[in-house]
């Protein structure tokens, strides 16, 4: 029971979260509420007993992409955007296309719903110590099973680092 | 070579992205400013392109109020320009009327003032060295420098009763006689500076951030520095070896034997060097002053009434922040026609503005705490 | 409505400890926070020849709540244009995100909120580093263009030495092999050597970078008075103010325990494994008998008579802890049939000593740098960084990995491993210096050529 008001805390928490970030005009409040939405779904992944997802969540996502966000809504002068109403004459088109896409998520979810094993979280999860230990079976299994994605996602963020120093280099 | 000044290139605004010109204002309170001054730093990003330096905000009319007073109470006024340095600037007074009346102070105090004036040399340096740390970050020694400053003041306190504006001499010499135990205050103090001064060194002069933050900083060069009338250790930092001290002696001062410091590069490092080895030249000065202090008179024959010959006259003298000038013109009467003051803080906050291009904003507070500027006698 | 109270009850009975461990936390810690900025201005004091705080309480021990009282009753300013929702976001920001770091420590080998969390200090490093934000959001809500870049100057020296904090723990974790917090200290008690001593380069990464990471002098600049930019806490006064200063103490005792977990060996005193050394055990009920007979003797010399009552009172305060820390020891000697009833207790005591005493070393360490040396200028302090440090925590990495792997060729164990971690320590630094010393050359050449663009008369 306490599963499920946790569960239906964060996944409510995420859902309102997002949603206030597409509807704020202040883009610093979009992007608070943006943190609160990764947060609320660290939260989730750590009821899922997914410790090492929910720290790599928080230190990458928040701590590191939205850092991002924020410095570059900090030092550009967004006082124009904000008084402007953008993509004003598109609202019908996408008033239409969200209509459609709940559909067919609602019509998924239902379906699904009956099928077995499917649902909320189960009320008696299994105690802590029975589980695998988190981040050594992730370790474990990358650079075991998955060595060769992390390695080419390594030279991956490595090209992207070099390239983003040759970029911001002042020409002297 | 004319530097068109930011009121006349006018003011941009400025926008986050630094894509134009800033004009920064380091506004009159400022905890980095020493007093109040008012600079105006025209950036590009983090760097200094321009500045201009916004003073008066102290002036209190000293010179007009001169024409207004005789010479003798004329003399307290002094006092208040340089405050950190009183003494220096009584000296300099004092010794300008009486080259006006053409009489000489009596040895006795010729030697006593030099005493004097060199512990108010001491004392001075030791408050740069502490501000300036302090703006630079390091928060202890400004304890340990007015630990030190407190026994002079006590020195001049027991001498004249005070510790900031002690107006300790008088026209013709002096009208305290030296207290019984002034020789051994004094040595008390020399014997054990030299072990605080190496105690400041330690804490700083080795010091890889301390070094970070002032070599290289504020450089200004030998030819520039004499362009722009630098003097005191702003010029002695330069290279130049130029002290009023030496070049025209007065007081006592040719009595003794001393050296003068000079740096090598001009930069706020130098400058810093300079200072803490002129602090162990005045203790020296001391130490061989107290040593013989002639007996006799403290006071020349002047009258009561000081109606000096018209005429003019300008004397400087070697004050801690540079050569303190007095051009006193008189008419005859018992107040001066015209009292202009020198401040070598005035003048060397000419050379700001050349020393500050280029740098980081964060260098700006250096750059003025190596300048060692007192806005009292900017402004007077 | 039945079902709601028998879950809570359940939840109740199995996280007692841990709720009851934060609820201390909780309530204890800004008074702590508090008394450590009492400490640290007493220290100032010391260090600059003067006496501190003297006038509230005896010795000025009642100004911490002098201060909190002033700050409470402040007037709450907001500047006018700023945006009040995320103004009053960033302190609390901040305070979060150190407290909820604190919940990943363990203090003791019983204390500990998230207990026996597999990530242990990964969630440490990973939640503190969310108090970037309130500094962020500080200072662009504050409406100032001098708070927002002395905000983006301060995180932008927290991102830098992260990444230089991360590889530093991460030397430390090869030794541990493991995250979990209660193990790296187990760890350390079975190879029977602190990973500070197999890993200094490694610590004296993390020391530099936790300073930087704290905003600690001398890597203070975006908050320093004498600064033009008066940094993100400008606009923020009383009690909003006190939330950050809190929060910055807060982060300190983090990072001092972090550091006293994987490189200081815990709770754990030193040399646990040699038995005759076990009268060390017996070290911290002496210490604080020893500190409450100085109050004792110095009692009589108080000025005024309240004085004396008081160092009484924090004399009788230190015998009592003296016999808590004895008692667990005593019991099993007079009653042998207690001893294994005794030892978690005594175990749990006596750790939580050791740490909060190594933790108290680490930052006096701090408060001692603080007053000693001059702050480094902005671009000096990323230089330091990301030229430096960066290069010498991820060299580090590398080179305590191989000396790892000879050491297990040669089935060296404990302070067996020094014999390869030391040189491979050494040839870190070496590597390091030299890297730092070719982009030394560059900015020397860099300086020389603006210099001479300056106007020469």
């Amino acid at each position: 029971m306490l599963d499920s008001v946790i569960f239906y805390f964060f996944a409510g928490l995420a859902v309102i979260s997002a949603i206030l970030t597409v509807t704020r005009r202040n883009a610093v409040h979009s992007a608070i509420f943006l943190i609160t939405a990764l947060l609320a779904t660290a939260g989730i992944f750590l009821q899922l007993r997914a410790e090492f997802l929910f720290i790599v969540q928080i230190i990458l996502y928040v701590g590191g992409i939205m850092v991002l966000f924020v410095f570059v809504i900090m030092l550009v002068n967004l006082d124009l955007a904000v008084r402007q109403m953008q993509f004003a004459r598109q609202k019908w088109v996408a008033l239409l296309i969200s209509l459609a896409l709940a559909a067919q998520v609602g019509v998924m979810l239902w379906s699904t719903g009956k099928l077995p094993g499917q649902g909320l979280p189960v009320s008696q999860a299994i105690s802590a110590d029975k589980l695998p230990m988190n981040s050594e079976a992730v370790a474990h299994s990358l650079f075991s099973s998955y060595l060769l994605p992390f390695e080419i996602a390594s030279v991956l963020l490595l090209v992207a680092m070099i390239g983003a120093v040759v970029m911001a280099k002042k020409r002297t | 070579m004319a530097k068109s000044t930011i009121a006349e290139t006018g003011e941009k605004p400025h926008t986050l992205l630094g894509a134009d010109e800033l004009i920064l204002n380091m506004g009159p309170q400022h905890p980095s400013t020493h007093g109040v001054l008012r600079v105006k730093l025209k950036l590009d990003g983090e760097r200094v392109i321009g500045s201009e330096c916004m003073i008066g905000y102290l002036h209190r009319g000293v010179e007009k109020i001169a024409e207004n007073r005789s010479y003798q109470q004329f003399a307290p006024y002094v006092d208040r320009m340089d405050y950190v340095a009183a003494v220096s600037n009584g000296l300099g007074y004092c010794e300008a009327v009486e080259k006006l009346l053409v009489v000489e102070a009596p040895p006795r105090a010729k030697v006593i003032r030099t005493i004097l004036t060199e512990l108010q040399r001491i004392a001075s340096h030791l408050l740069w060295l502490g501000t300036h740390a302090l703006d630079i970050g390091a928060l202890t020694p400004v304890f340990y420098c007015f630990r030190e400053r407190e026994e002079i003041l006590k020195i001049f306190e027991k001498y004249c009763g005070a510790r900031l504006t002690t107006h300790a001499f008088r026209i013709g010499g002096l009208q305290y006689e030296a207290y019984d135990t002034l020789e051994k205050d004094v040595e008390r103090f020399c014997k054990a500076f030299e072990s605080r001064i190496t105690q400041y060194e330690d804490l700083l002069t080795q010091n890889r951030i301390w070094l970070g933050r002032t070599k290289g900083v504020g450089i200004l060069k030998p030819a520039e520095a004499i362009a722009l009338g630098a003097t005191g250790p702003v010029l002695r930092g330069s290279g130049v070896k130029w002290d009023i001290r030496k070049a025209m002696p007065y007081a006592a001062y040719d009595q003794y034997k001393f050296e003068i410091p000079t740096g090598t590069t001009g930069d706020t490092y130098d400058r810093y060097l300079v200072r803490m080895e002129e602090m162990r030249q005045s203790r020296l000065i001391c130490l061989q002053a107290i040593e013989n202090i002639p007996a006799g008179p403290i006071m020349a024959k002047v009258g009561k009434v000081l109606k000096p010959p018209p005429g003019e006259v300008y004397h400087s003298i070697e004050a801690p922040k540079g050569e303190l000038g007095y051009y006193v013109v008189s008419d005859g009467t018992v107040q001066p026609y015209r009292v202009r003051i020198r401040p070598p803080s005035f003048v060397n906050l000419e050379s700001f503005d050349s020393m500050v291009r280029g740098h980081l904003v964060a260098d700006v507070v250096a750059i003025i705490g190596t300048l060692d500027i007192v806005l009292g006698e900017v402004d007077r | 409505m039945q079902a709601v109270i028998q879950a809570t009850l359940d939840f109740l009975k199995a996280y007692w400890a841990p709720l009851l461990c934060g609820l201390v936390i909780v309530a204890v810690l800004p008074l702590i926070a508090g008394y450590i900025v009492l400490v640290e201005r007493k220290l100032m004091a010391d260090m600059q020849a003067r006496l501190g705080p003297m006038r509230v309480g005896p010795h000025g021990l009642l100004q911490p709540i002098a201060d909190a009282v002033k700050l409470l009753i402040k007037e709450d300013i907001i500047p006018e244009d700023a945006d009040k929702l995320v103004f009053w976001l960033a302190p609390v920001l901040s305070v979060g995100a150190a407290l909820l770091s604190l919940a990943g420590l363990a203090i003791g080998p019983a204390f500990q909120v998230a207990k026996g969390i597999n990530i242990g200090i990964l969630f440490v490093v990973g939640v503190s580093a969310m108090g970037i934000y309130g500094i962020v959001l500080g200072g662009w809500a504050s409406n100032s263009h001098y708070s927002l870049m002395g905000a983006l100057r301060s995180s932008a020296q927290l991102v830098s030495y992260e990444t230089a904090a991360g590889m530093a723990l991460v030397s430390g974790l090869l030794f541990a092999g493991t995250l979990n917090v209660t193990s790296i200290v187990e760890a350390q008690r079975d190879q029977g050597i602190w990973f500070g001593l197999l890993a200094p380069v490694a610590f004296f990464t993390y020391l530099v970078a936790s300073i930087a990471e704290t905003n600690r002098a001398p890597f203070d600049l975006p908050e320093a008075e004498s600064e033009l930019v008066a940094g993100y806490m400008t606009e923020y006064s009383g009690f909003r103010w006190a939330l950050y200063f809190l929060g910055e103490y807060t982060n300190m005792i983090v990072v001092a325990s972090v550091a006293t977990t994987l490189f200081l060996g815990g709770w754990l005193r030193p040399f646990p494994n040699t038995h005759w050394l076990n009268f060390l055990d017996f070290f911290p009920a002496l210490m604080m008998f020893l500190i409450g007979v100085y109050c004792v003797m110095r009692a009589p010399k108080q000025p005024a008579k309240v004085q004396t009552l008081f160092m009484l009172a924090v004399a009788g305060l230190c015998f009592v802890l003296a016999f808590i820390l004895v008692a667990p020891l005593l019991i099993p000697i007079a009653k042998p049939s207690l001893a294994a009833a005794v030892k978690p207790f005594a175990d749990g005591i006596l750790g939580s000593f050791w740490f909060l005493l190594k933790v108290s070393v680490y930052l006096y360490f701090f408060m001692w740098l603080r007053f000693t040396i001059p702050r480094y200028r902005f671009d000096q302090l990323m230089r330091l960084g990301w030229h430096f440090l960066i290069p010498l925590s991820i060299i580090n990495v590398l080179v305590m990995g191989i000396a790892m792997i000879v050491g297990s060729y040669l089935h060296l164990a404990g302070g067996w491993l020094l014999l390869v971690t030391i040189p491979a320590s050494v040839l870190a630094l070496i590597v390091a210096l030299y890297i730092l010393s070719l982009e030394q050359k560059s900015a020397a050449t860099e300086q020389a050529r603006a210099a001479s663009d300056s106007y020469a008369g």
